[in-house]
């Protein structure tokens, strides 16, 4: 079973990234649980896959239009496919580096993949829950899924 | 030619230092590139992964470089042991999101200068690459 503070770490890394990067924090909507197959995505997803102690994958999954004014915030001027999917691979590095600092050897922490659309589901291992945790952030929503067993 | 990496090397007068910008991030390198505010800092060129900062590195000679550490081809840890064998008195700020301290230890013991974590702010990016001035 997942732990809370597994999943603080995890939740950490994420809004971190808003608050520092973006100088405006993000809130943390209600989670829940998917039980049954995939959480659906938005269009760009940032992954990393996580073993040892647990087993499984971590997202985030954010809609193109965050990610823009994301990147406004940051003054980038440059809203090409190619740096939207280079935002969400950043986020996702710092829930990673936020995790391999917190978990130590205990868990091993891939580098960052980035799948793009929303039918690009990353692969949930068989016999993980997901949970799924609302980020929000402006009038935006993204999510944050943790799938471990 | 502003944040491009892929060999770019960036025209301009020369200044008292160089620096050069290693990350896999496009929007990281421009990030780094635009919130630079010292005058006496000329950005000569900017590159994706380890070795193309090695070839950069030796056409540009930088006196400055910050080093981003999970990058395809050749990681920052491998690529700082190279720079520092080419060049021993580079000074070099590690940018890096793993946020671990043996990393940090193992980056500096390579001979890295100095470690700023992502995300940052420009505040702390100018700081931590004034302290890396200070020291050249």
């Amino acid at each position: 079973m997942l732990q809370e503070q597994e999943l603080k770490t995890f939740v950490d890394g994420t809004t971190h990234y808003f608050e520092v990067a973006a100088q405006q924090p993000a809130t943390v909507g209600s989670p829940y649980l998917v039980t049954d197959g995939n959480p659906s995505v938005h269009e760009y997803t940032g992954v990393i896959n996580v073993s040892g102690r647990r087993e499984g994958v971590v997202y985030f999954t954010a809609p193109k239009a965050m990610l823009t004014v994301l990147l406004m915030k940051m003054q980038e001027n440059d809203f090409s496919h190619e740096n939207m999917r280079d935002l969400v691979g950043e986020v996702a590095n710092t829930i990673s580096g936020n995790a391999r600092r917190d978990f130590g050897n205990d868990f091993v922490i891939s580098v960052p993949s980035v799948l793009t659309g929303e039918r690009n589901d990353p692969p949930v291992i068989a016999g993980a829950r997901s949970f799924v945790i609302p980020i929000n952030w402006r009038s935006h929503s993204a999510k944050l899924v943790v799938a471990l067993r | 030619m502003v944040g491009a990496a892929n060999g770019g090397v960036v025209a301009g007068a020369r200044r008292a230092f160089r620096l050069l910008i290693v990350d896999d991030s496009n929007i990281m390198r421009r990030r780094i590139e635009r919130s630079q505010q010292f005058d006496e800092l000329e950005v000569v060129g900017s590159a994706a992964n380890g070795v193309e900062a090695l070839e950069l590195f030796e056409k540009t000679d930088p006196d400055l470089v910050t080093m981003d550490l999970t990058m395809p081809r050749m990681d920052g840890i491998e690529c700082i042991e190279n720079l520092v064998r080419l060049k021993p008195d580079v000074r070099i700020l590690v940018i890096s999101a793993l946020a671990d301290k043996a990393t940090a230890i193992d980056a500096m013991e390579k001979g890295a200068n100095g470690f700023l974590n992502k995300p940052f702010t420009d505040r702390q990016l100018n700081d931590a690459i004034a302290e890396l001035i200070r020291g050249a």
